[in-house]
């Protein structure tokens, strides 16, 4: 069995920054990647928008990806397994792989990153209604197809939900000559982004319909339409008004879910509300020398930020192969008002400062968000609007904080 | 014009099973069916359930093919190599449903099936999460679990394996008697045969009418089902039932051979031009939903990861298993709805030894095995390695959830029935079946089906003609791997 200081498992944009975080603290490092090369979903992503935060200018997906892959294969500290799909992980560290040149891998790591990204919701998880033909598909999957294969799967779309993957693809469909009829989301609020909101749909006169649902697909082999209907404040699809679409193509952009199949029944404590581990600010899980970052930890919407968390646990994952993490006593990092949840859930005691990323529960205009620990504030700031679907942060000084902290947003 | 012994028109269960049957004998045997693949019918959408042969009256065919096929299935799987557990079942009733279970029991017992009635702790012990005001059920011990499509398509692979053939998308659309036979008219060829079997399912009465024998009134009753994630597999360990009704069998929760979680079917009237239309309805998830907590609890509803629907087509209260009065060769197999696919292997080998009978055709010594399978989500690391080595496609994963090789892909495309359409290859082999429903794997199955087939992405099909998943090229940039 081969050692390895860190051993990450995925090679999207988290498990890209973290080998490189881990290899500046001198670290031994393995990457296991299922598909045929680094990159992730970055690859499919060849719009631009990508690396405004991280680099300070605006990168396609590809080009965004091939920063960080030439980083990685050029350093020869880093093993880097493609094609390499993780069957098992035990809590000692033992990584069980298949690979079609290697075979079965087995590697001991001093820790682990979780870095495996995350899957779209599909239409079985959604019950979808009515018939069962070709011509529904998720915006990720229509997104492979046409921009890594070069297919595309339809001329008259219609989009339920209006996550990032559904809005791009909706502008990505229109330049190849495709209608696009109605983009729908069931909430009153998107879980996009607001530039996706508007460069992708509004730039193209595409519309946007909130709280609204489609309640039936009708055709046999191929899609010949959808039923479209609003919902109630119970999110019920109001039947009276139900109204009819004819479309070869409906695309799904109705969630996105850490994977952590591989995880699934360890010891490792999840959040209930991120679908992914509980961490401290190290991006540690409660099984101390695993680590877990990105979309499998929560979802983003900035690559830009996975890629700095990555790099955190990329870095602690190293230092605590060596013995140089310290375990301290933790704090809980708690949510108030208006806050869906705070990551990291747990801060050592310490010096120094750390980023509580937060996620809103709807949209809010002319709030404070405040951090407090046994109701002393932290620090405090003052926000335009808060969205669901844009990540934010607060930065807090460890030294400040007695007890738990608490996110929440105040008038 | 290819002449046969006796041509099977329709790629169901039953179908599948006379070829097979008859591929036992020295003969030369056809089967057409209209879809892109066997096990396109009621086949594909069932519960998957071998009933252990109480419900159906004493004295039916229904009864005895029930009873008889039950027994077939622990040897049959396990030559076929289909998913099979004999886990038992229970009709579960509350206070007042001791005298309606006594009925079924007696009838079970008078069709000789192994049946008792058990009591609230027994029931607890089989089924920890059985609702609160269950207190009687009927168990049936040898009642199992299949899969229905698996079994169809092992079926006629083995018929292939040993001389039988098998055409798909060769809907028939004539058939003409002729002096000690007939010539069978598909839109691509013309076929004549000696015996003609019509096991035509959904389309038996149209086929009928192709010679002039009764068009039965057949119903047709499409039920909603849901599949729950292989995480909830562990909620229901036998076949639950409640006590039937006029509509049928009732909304059942039971483990499926593959290790998912199935609860259903409704069963809704519909015309027959919506026979094969299959479409799911809110109305019926909620009845499900409902039927459901009636029975057990802890049940996860929102763990699915597919819902869909099938349709059984009925012909009067019992099966129609016989030879045409009015046109002589004309064999017909037609309204088999439950306990259909557990007679289908009884009716097979009855049905096919009766025409051999007739056809004086002999019993082959023994028949071909099918080729040894490998399962890569059953199999040891020492196994993997190995096969690895051999095959560098048996260590590429190509569907995550459900741990599916490329090896296993390309063999499905190239089996004794082969796989055409993403469908075919996610029935043979499970690729797109598990909780992302194919979202990772199915463009590379299209990849793998348009190299292994010599045809183009855009030509790559769902499942029939028409069911194109991305007929268009696109004209901008897109980056290649």
């Amino acid at each position: 069995m081969k050692h390895f200081d860190v051993v990450i498992i995925g090679g999207g944009p988290a498990g890209m920054a973290a080998a490189i975080g881990a290899r500046e603290q001198g670290a031994s490092v393995a990457i296991l990647e299922r598909d045929v090369r680094l990159g992730g979903i970055l690859n499919q992503c060849i719009h631009n928008g990508f690396g405004l935060h991280y680099f300070g200018e605006e990168l396609t997906g590809p080009e965004y990806a091939e920063r960080f892959r030439k980083k990685v294969l050029s350093d020869s500290g880093i093993k880097v397994y493609l094609e390499a799909m993780v069957l098992s992980l035990t809590e000692d560290r033992v990584v069980t792989a298949v690979s079609p040149t290697e075979g079965l891998i087995e590697l001991s790591a001093g820790s682990v990153v979780l870095a495996m990204g995350c899957r779209e919701r599909s239409a079985g998880a959604i019950g979808l209604i009515g018939t069962r033909p070709a011509g529904i598909y998720t915006a990720g999957m229509a997104q492979r197809l046409s921009n890594v294969d070069g297919f595309l799967v339809g001329k008259e779309v219609v989009i339920l939900g209006s996550g990032d993957i559904g809005l791009i693809m909706a502008r990505r469909m229109t330049s190849e000559g495709a209608k696009v009829k109605l983009v729908m989301e069931l909430m009153p609020f998107s879980s996009g982004l607001k530039r996706n909101i508007v460069q992708c749909l509004q730039d193209y006169d595409i519309p946007l319909r909130y709280s609204t649902t489609v309640t039936r697909v009708t055709g046999k082999e191929r899609l010949t339409g959808v039923y479209v209907a609003p919902v109630d404040d119970k999110l019920q699809p109001i039947l009276e008004k139900e109204e009819y679409i004819s479309c070869d193509t409906l695309l799904l952009s109705v969630g996105l879910i850490p994977e952590n199949d591989l995880i699934a029944g360890s010891a490792i404590e999840m959040s209930r509300i991120t679908s992914g581990a509980v961490v401290d600010e190290y991006r540690q899980t409660s099984v101390p020398g695993i680590f877990s970052a990105g979309n499998v930890l929560h979802v983003h919407d900035l690559v830009d930020n996975v890629s700095e968390e990555a790099y955190v646990a990329g870095t602690a994952a190293a230092k605590y192969a060596r013995g140089a993490i310290e375990d301290t006593p933790c704090m809980q990092v708690t949510t108030g008002t208006g806050v869906r949840y705070a990551l990291p859930q747990r801060i050592h005691k310490g010096e120094g400062t750390v980023r509580l990323y937060f996620r809103v529960d709807k949209v809010y205009r002319g709030m404070t968000v405040t951090a407090r620990s046994e109701g002393v504030l932290l620090k405090k700031k003052k926000t335009m609007v808060l969205a669901p679907g844009e990540m934010q942060y607060i930065e807090i000084d460890k030294s400040l904080v007695m007890g738990d902290v608490c996110v929440a947003l105040e008038e | 014009m290819n002449v046969y012994d006796v041509i099977v028109i329709g790629g169901g269960v039953v179908g599948t099973a006379v070829l097979r049957s008859l591929s036992a004998y020295h003969s030369k045997v056809l089967l057409l069916e209209k879809s892109s693949d066997v096990a396109c019918g009621s086949s594909r959408a069932n519960s998957g359930i071998v009933h252990a042969g109480y419900d159906a009256e004493t004295g039916t065919k229904k009864a005895y093919f029930n009873v008889k096929g039950a027994a077939m299935y622990p040897s049959l799987t396990a030559e076929l190599d289909v998913p099979y557990k004999k886990v038992g079942s229970l009709v579960a009733a509350r206070k007042d449903g001791l005298p309606a279970l006594t009925v079924l029991r007696d009838r079970g017992i008078a069709n000789g099936v192994d049946v008792r009635i058990i009591e609230r702790d027994e029931i607890l012990a089989l089924e920890p999460n059985i609702a609160d005001d269950i207190v009687y059920a009927l168990y049936a011990p040898e009642a199992g679990i299949v899969s229905p499509y698996q079994l169809t398509i092992a079926q006629a692979d083995h018929a292939v394996v040993n001389g039988a053939e098998v055409r798909l998308e060769e809907k028939v659309i004539a058939i003409d008697k002729t002096q000690g036979g007939f010539v069978v008219r598909t839109e691509k060829g013309e076929y004549s045969a000696r015996y003609v079997v019509n096991a035509a399912g959904a389309g038996g009465a149209e086929v009928n009418a192709l010679v002039g024998e009764e068009a039965y009134v057949e119903t047709h009753a499409v039920g909603d089902y849901f599949i729950l994630d292989r995480k909830e597999s562990g909620v229901v360990r036998t076949v639950v039932f409640p006590l039937p009704d006029e509509r049928g069998k009732g909304i059942l929760v039971a483990p499926t051979a593959d290790g998912n979680v199935i609860l259903g079917p409704t069963s809704r009237k519909v015309p027959h031009e919506q026979a094969e239309e299959n479409a799911v309805t809110a109305a019926g998830l909620q009845y499900v939903r409902e039927g459901v907590a009636r029975l057990m609890k802890n049940v996860n509803v929102r763990s699915a990861i597919r819902v869909y629907a099938g349709t059984r087509t009925a012909i009067g209260s019992d099966f129609i298993i016989e030879e045409s009065e009015k046109v002589e060769g004309f064999y017909m197999i037609l309204g088999i709805c439950s306990p259909g696919l557990t007679s289908a292997p009884a009716i097979g080998e009855c049905v096919a030894e009766e025409i051999a009978t007739k056809l004086t055709l002999a019993k082959k010594d023994s028949m071909l095995p099918l080729p040894a399978s490998f399962r890569f989500r059953e199999a040891t690391p020492k196994e993997i390695a190995l096969k690895a080595q051999e095959d560098p496609a048996f260590g590429r994963i190509v569907c995550r959830c459900e741990k599916v090789t490329e090896g296993e892909i390309v063999r499905a495309v190239h089996s004794p029935v082969p796989a055409r359409t993403v469908d075919a290859v996610k029935r043979r082999v499970r690729a797109g079946m598990g909780r992302c429903q194919g979202g990772f794997c199915q463009p590379r199955v299209m990849e793998i089906l348009s190299r292994e087939l010599g045809i183009p992405m855009t030509s790559v099909r769902k499942g029939d003609a028409g069911s194109e998943i991305a007929p268009y090229e696109v004209k901008d940039g897109y980056e290649t791997l």
